[in-house]
């Protein structure tokens, strides 16, 4: 999102002549910002920059490595990048969160767009009801929509199962390994539809009315109308939402590990993040986890601006 | 509501000042006041623990123990680490499962009492006191409670389907077999893939032993013939489908012991809590049995789950907590109310007899339940645990995942080989003397 600040004329030579006051004038800013600053350098910089420094580090042990000073923290240059890197776990975890990208963020956002195009249609009925409980699970949090779920899989308690069984059919567990991808990205879709919907439904409100009559008389009808009108007017806001989406999916977690010990499909190294979270606090080392976690930060960063510039004079054209 | 900047400002490093110092005041020992009391942290997760402390406090003025409660085994071990890492934070006394203590030990975070408490390797099974000492002359925690593991069963339905108990593991395979034969719908037991404490508690039943230190080395022998032995066996049951493949504890799990579906479970003496929570609906229906055995003329038997507490190394008194860790765990006294309190069973030999006179109440129905406790609590083998357990059990649930998933015989015995692999390699890239 590049907001291009127009060139400002040259400030007459008057202006730049120091006058009593500058100086606290020009401190002022400095000390509106400084809360902001603070916060960020103790709470996000420092951490960041610490996280960056243990990833070169690591732990050596001596003899039997039991009692005190049998610990030393030496340096080990790229050897956790390059461990995490060779690491074939990791790489399936990238391929799984991968897939799992691909099934997650077109479905989530397909139906996005498809019900705030609907709530936004003007044949709707109960708008308000109906926007509410598409949103609603957005505000539930990932861990317990992650129970409620794992609950409803589990065909011992499922009552979906229940009448699976009651009509004959065969289902097949959907903790089973071909399946259990689904059942973590139906989760993910379940809650991510309803904040997406209302980022695209809010876009929509705020397309000036005339436009609509101005098609109507030329003889257009709803589904020309969003196919012509609104879903090109709305693709920032979507291409926003997508971007959002592929951060959140490199950075899933909390479904899959809670639904962890419900199955036998999801191992402690399912997802990239799960690697770290096994690394610093199973495994105790926190240096390789520091590694993997700066490699997926990379990697999210390169991603999401790629795509940003990939895509940006397409979305942002409007705005230059 | 519109505050001004500066008031935001203010606001936001008003809050940003409590959470650190929210933060630094948190867990450690202040240092003893002139003459007022010894004021000693204990962080455990043991319900009820609060309650015994409080008579410890009444009767001890100048050692006042705070309970700080915890969630679980797990969680309680990465703080207590994180502190011990960060320098400061950690409590005075810690509870701590067995398999944790090398794991801590190797972290320097639990200090030696061996000069602090009197001599009480008489007073606790063998293998017990070698958890807490490692096998050395250092004393790192003092027992609480122990795990024995007996095999639990639905007595009625045993009954209605003529089913007998088993008492060697052939039996138990024929009755898992009888069972599905009789009832396709219900099972003998299930195959946790999440629990790998249950499984590590069967190979010590078998004679494995993990670890083990050789001079100024670690040995590992997770796939030793003991370990292969039992998982070949459970690989044959799950293969077959007389027994279940899913996990222990999930709702599911706890539906079917509650439904009559599983009517079997291989588990510790700390059993009858967990039915009485998961199952209520059974009360009075399951007995329990010492274990199915490999060579019936050798009764064994393997630990799942007890602990111990310990002294950690930032306590500025260990020799205060470490008397009160004796009281508690070594104690008639402390001994009658952690059974009374927290329901545990008793490490303890000495005290054990007089607090255990009572059958729990969810079996009530089997008034020899403590006796067969106690004589099956004698066969446990020993087993030392290394350094590197967590290592291990998270390598035991990827690779049993998968094995358990597929209904293999051959990816049981992989998923060991998998394990020792795993498991040696963690300790040589760490740099542990390692001898193979």
């Amino acid at each position: 999102m590049t907001t291009t600040t127009p060139v400002r004329p040259s400030a007459p030579p008057a202006a730049r002549r120091r006058r009593p006051g500058a100086s606290r004038r020009q401190a002022a800013p400095w000390g509106f910002l400084a809360p902001a600053i603070v916060l960020f350098v103790l709470f996000l910089a420092l951490p960041i920059a610490y996280a960056v420094y243990l990833s070169f580090r690591t732990e050596k042990v001596s003899g039997l490595g039991l009692g005190s000073g049998a610990r030393t923290e030496v340096w080990n240059g790229f050897a956790n990048y390059a461990a995490s890197l060779a690491d074939p776990e990791f790489l399936a975890s990238v391929g799984r969160v991968a897939l799992y990208g691909v099934i997650v963020v077109p479905t989530m956002l397909g139906l996005a767009l498809l019900f705030a195009l609907l709530l936004d249609s003007r044949r709707s009925r109960a708008t308000k009801f109906s926007r509410i409980s598409i949103f609603l699970p957005y505000a539930v949090p990932a861990v317990i929509s992650s129970l409620l779920w794992g609950f409803l899989y589990l065909p011992g308690v499922s009552p979906f199962y229940y009448v699976f069984d009651r009509l004959g059919w065969d289902v097949p567990s959907l903790f089973s390994s071909d399946l259990v991808i689904f059942a973590v990205a139906n989760i993910a879709v379940w809650g991510g539809v309803g904040f997406n919907m209302v980022v695209i439904y809010t876009s929509l409100r705020a397309i000036p009315s005339e436009l609509y009559e101005a098609a109507e008389l030329d003889g257009c009808n709803q589904i020309g109308m969003a196919w012509r009108i609104k879903i090109p007017i709305v693709v920032p806001s979507i291409i926003m939402t997508f971007v959002f989406s592929m951060i959140a999916t490199l950075q899933v977690f909390a479904e899959p590990t809670t639904l962890k010990p419900l199955s036998n499909t999801i191992s402690s190294t399912w997802t990239p993040l799960m690697k770290v979270y096994r690394d610093a606090f199973i495994r105790g080392d926190l240096y390789s986890a520091a590694a993997t976690s700066v490699i997926i930060a990379v990697a999210t960063f390169v991603l999401s601006f790629g795509f940003l510039r990939l895509v940006q004079s397409r979305a942002f054209g409007q705005e230059k | 509501m519109r505050l001004s900047t500066g008031t935001k400002a203010a606001a936001i490093i008003a809050s940003a000042a409590l959470l650190m110092t929210a933060c630094s005041s948190g867990g450690g020992s202040d240092a003893p006041a002139a003459d007022g009391p010894v004021e000693l942290t204990f962080w455990t997760w043991a319900p009820n623990v609060d309650k015994v402390v409080e008579t410890w406090n009444a009767a001890n003025p100048d050692i006042h123990v705070t309970v700080n409660k915890q969630d679980g085994g797990d969680p309680a071990i990465t703080k207590l680490l994180t502190a011990v890492k960060a320098g400061s934070g950690a409590p005075d006394i810690m509870q701590t499962e067995y398999q944790k203590i090398p794991t801590l030990v190797s972290a320097d975070a639990l200090a030696d009492i061996s000069g602090e408490v009197a001599d009480l390797a008489d007073q606790f099974p063998e293998g017990v006191w070698n958890d807490v000492t490692l096998g050395s002359d250092a004393v790192y925690a003092v027992p609480q409670d122990s795990g024995p593991m007996q095999f639990y069963y639905r007595a009625d339905i045993f009954e209605q389907l003529g089913l007998t108990v088993p008492t060697t593991w052939d039996e138990y395979a024929a009755t898992a077999a009888a069972l599905q034969a009789a009832d396709p719908t219900k099972y003998l037991g299930t195959f946790s893939a999440t629990d790998a404490g249950w499984f590590t508690g069967l190979s010590q039943q078998a004679g494995a032993s993990w670890w083990g230190i050789d001079g100024d080395s670690w040995t590992v022998a997770v796939d030793d013939e003991a370990t292969l032995k039992v998982a070949d066996y459970w690989g044959g049951l799950v293969e077959s489908g007389v027994i279940d493949n899913k996990p222990m504890y999930t709702p599911e799990w706890n539906a079917a012991l509650n439904n009559g579906t599983q009517i079997g479970w291989l588990s510790a003496i700390w059993a009858p809590g967990v039915l009485e929570g998961n199952a209520p609906d059974t009360a009075g229906l399951w007995k329990m049995a010492p274990m199915p055995q490999w060579d019936a003329a050798k009764p064994a038997t393997g630990n799942w789950g007890g602990s111990a507490t310990a002294v950690t190394s930032q306590s500025k008194h260990p020799a205060e907590a470490a008397q009160f860790i004796e009281w508690l765990n070594a104690s008639q006294e402390g001994v009658d109310l952690l059974v009374e309190q927290t329901g545990i069973y008793p490490a303890n030999i000495p005290a054990s007899a007089e607090a255990l006179s009572e059958p729990p109440t969810f079996f009530a129905n089997q008034p020899d339940f403590y006796e067969i406790a106690a004589q099956t609590a004698k066969t446990a083998g020993s087993f030392t645990y290394g350094p590197n357990v967590n290592v291990t059990y998270s390598a035991y649930n990827d690779e049993f995942g998968k094995a358990t998933e597929a209904k293999s015989q051959a990816a049981f015995t992989a998923a060991v080989e998998a394990m020792q692999k795993v498991t040696l390699e963690d300790l040589k890239s760490s740099g542990f003397n390692v001898k193979e």
